[in-house]
């Protein structure tokens, strides 16, 4: 009798792992493809049986991906604009979403909110010409800062909705009982709420971070001189008419692309799991 | 505004002068022209930096700072600049992508420009091309015919007659040829028709096909006549029909064709003639391939339709009659032909198509000469409204109607009768 139960489990565990198994062989593909024709010389690219290791694996795309394109000035410009746009993203929505989760009745929080819905409803060839024309007068066509402000402006409603939903989850109590404790409100807001917003506020400056790192439009839109493009802008000189690719030196290109997001999403996956943990105890 | 200007302006703190856009005019009056290239491919990027480079040393006074483009996204990059008075002074486009930009009044009137020399030395039928409502807006340089790359051990094996420029196969005996070749596996042709309008637009002029008709009132209209019919049919028995062609391929971009082309897979692939870059560099050792000429309509009609690469100037450009020496001089007959070579494309120039670098055998390139005589303006790239037509009406109609989801009554009454309200929309 008591041995079904045990079984049964241990099926539905192996079939969650097997559909686990699945999920990440479905996410993992495109990226191990990537590295596969990274590593291929142009013949055995335009192979009718392509396999997943390399007969000849060669750095050749890699160097002429170098010898082409500005590969690391690109890369710094844009390691530049993400990390200062994530950065200020997080400054500017870490206050206001506490305000709006503990205040998410008054007429202000409801008004953000609706901003919030209403600014994702436009897409970006919308807003691109009144936001040149802006640009232009400040001066700021062509330059990183316009971007990195672009940015921000872009990715601050959805890091508010984020981390408004990791601030109501901080519970009202414990500030409190700092306060009962003789802490301020100031002090009360650094020492107790803050780090229990840890994993969000990672979490959204990890989005800031990648959503800029991957923005194409706004860049090539609004940046002219070559010293200033941008990963994503130099990517697509390996792109030709009607699709046509030199799809060695791509590849080798966008897997050296891929590679900061995934060094930064190791370095603070800790951060967000520890922090979740954290807040667990604690409440 | 203003004060919009002085709000905004602190919050952009040091970052805006270290950011700022350069002057265009330096000191000594050396004045800066900015050319934004498309060229992509390693020999076309390289020869057009050489070029700028010996322009830039043989002119100390008018510097040109080449920027590399991105076909990717260009029309949308290139309206907002305009937009925005920020365009380049020397632009690299298509003609089917510069009718908006030239009625809008974006790119400087050329006629009065150019010098008699680069005039004389493109044909009228290619000024055609970049002319849009009475102006000349952009120079043509660069074209590509289509054509037949072909597997050469499979063509001899099914005896099947070799056609050149002289005497091309016509559509019935490429249809006859595509039976021949079709066994064993192979199918005798492979079309790429993910962007199935142009194709099919550019090699109906072949028999007299013309889709788009401008009245007296100079507006356009859709019809879909028997000479707009025959190519599209041909296409469709063979895919649904006689099977001489791959239906796997209907979703395909070129490239995807080609490691089926190189696997025996398929016999012929109708392609833009710079392909053949591709093929050289991919083709497995000891590939035995040829470019034939693209089928011929009634009377050996060998006409089809091409959309020629320009360089336009901006409107806004303060300095047009400069960036008009730069033109005039980056498109000498030598340089087009460096320029032709590294884009494995033809020049437009009579002088550089006469060059004996272009009139070799090797890699077809003799072929893809004879052909330009009969290369035409594609017949949309004057028409406004016809992106729209293209992306919303023609594109699924005929892809549903290759794919055999649609006849061609019903084909012929999408392109037509929804073809038609798009148009006029534009023409109002």
């Amino acid at each position: 009798m008591s041995r079904r139960p045990t079984a049964r489990r241990r099926a539905a565990r192996t079939g969650q792992y097997l559909a686990l198994l699945g999920y990440l062989v479905f996410l993992a593909f495109p990226l191990l493809w990537l590295v596969s024709t990274a590593f291929k010389p142009p013949r055995e690219l335009a192979s009718l049986h392509p396999g997943w290791i390399p007969d000849h694996p060669t750095l050749g795309n890699f160097r002429q991906a170098f010898e082409e394109q500005p590969l690391l000035r690109s890369a710094g410009n844009s390691l530049i604009a993400s990390l200062a746009a994530a950065v200020i993203t997080v400054v500017i929505a870490t206050p206001m979403a506490y305000v709006m989760a503990r205040h998410h009745r008054s007429r202000l929080s409801r008004a953000a909110t609706g901003w919030i819905v209403v600014s994702q409803a436009f897409p970006f060839v919308l807003v691109i010409i009144p936001l040149f024309l802006v640009l232009k007068e400040v001066r700021l066509i062509d330059s990183l800062a316009g971007l990195i402000m672009v940015y921000v402006v872009w990715s601050l409603p959805f890091a508010l909705w984020m981390l408004a939903g990791y601030a109501r989850a901080v519970p009202r109590e414990l500030e409190e009982a700092a306060a009962v404790d003789g802490a301020g409100r100031l002090r009360a807001l650094v020492s107790v709420t803050v780090p229990l917003l840890t994993p969000g506020i990672v979490a959204t400056a990890l989005f800031a971070f990648i959503t800029a790192w991957n923005e194409f439009f706004f860049a090539l839109v609004l940046l002219k001189s070559p010293r200033k493009q941008t990963m994503p802008i130099i990517l697509t000189h390996f792109i030709g008419t009607e699709g046509v690719a030199d799809l060695g030196p791509l590849a080798a290109a966008s897997l050296l692309a891929t590679l900061p997001s995934l060094v930064l999403f190791a370095i603070i996956q800790r951060r967000i799991t520890s922090g979740t943990l954290a807040g667990a105890v604690k409440h | 505004m203003r004060r919009r200007t002085l709000l905004a302006a602190p919050a952009a703190g040091a970052l805006l002068s270290a950011c700022a856009p350069e002057r265009r005019r330096g000191a000594g009056g050396r004045i800066t022209l900015r050319f934004q290239s498309l060229a992509w491919q390693r020999e076309s990027v390289a020869a057009n930096k050489q070029l700028v480079a010996e322009w830039n040393a043989a002119h100390p006074d008018i510097r040109v700072e080449y920027v590399q483009g991105s076909w990717d996204g260009v029309h949308d990059q290139l309206l907002t600049s305009f937009e925005g008075g920020e365009a380049p002074d020397i632009i690299h486009d298509a003609t089917d992508d510069l009718a908006d930009f030239a009625y809008g009044g974006y790119l400087a009137d050329l006629t009065d420009l150019l010098p008699q020399r680069l005039k004389a030395e493109i044909p009228p039928r290619t000024w055609q091309t970049a002319t849009f409502g009475g102006g000349v807006h952009g120079v043509p340089f660069l074209q590509e015919p289509r054509v037949l790359i072909a597997n050469r051990t499979l063509l001899q094996r099914a005896r099947v007659r070799i056609p050149g420029p002289e005497r091309p196969w016509s559509w019935a005996e490429f249809e006859d040829a595509a039976h021949k070749l079709t066994r064993d596996g192979t199918y005798g042709v492979a079309w790429p028709l993910k962007e199935p309008v142009s194709a099919t637009l550019n090699l109906s002029l072949s028999t007299g096909g013309k889709v788009f008709h401008r009245g007296a009132d100079d507006k356009v209209t859709v019809r879909f006549d028997a000479a707009d019919q025959r190519v599209p049919r041909v296409i469709h028995d063979q895919l649904g029909g006689d099977r001489t062609a791959a239906r796997t391929t209907l979703g395909m971009g070129g490239s995807d064709t080609l490691p089926g082309f190189f696997g025996g897979k398929y016999a012929m692939v109708p392609l833009g003639f710079s392909y053949r870059q591709q093929i050289v560099q991919q083709a497995p050792e000891g590939f035995a391939w040829t470019v034939l000429p693209s089928p011929a309509g009634p009377g050996g009609d060998q006409r089809q339709g091409v959309s020629p690469q320009t360089l336009s100037i901006a409107a806004d450009s303060p300095y047009q009659r400069e960036a008009a020496r730069f033109i005039d001089f980056f498109l000498r007959p030598p340089h087009m032909v460096r320029l032709a070579r590294g884009d494995w494309m033809l020049p437009t120039g009579r002088t550089a198509l006469r060059d004996p670098a272009l009139r070799t055998r090797r890699h077809g390139w003799a072929t893809g000469t004879a052909l330009a005589g009969q290369l035409r303006p594609a017949p949309a790239q004057t028409v406004r409204g016809y992106p729209e037509w293209k992306d919303k009406v023609a594109t699924p109609a005929l892809q549903e109607y290759y794919s055999g989801a649609i006849g061609m009554g019903e084909l012929r009454d999408r392109l037509v009768d929804d073809g038609n309200l798009v148009l006029a929309r534009y023409q109002r």
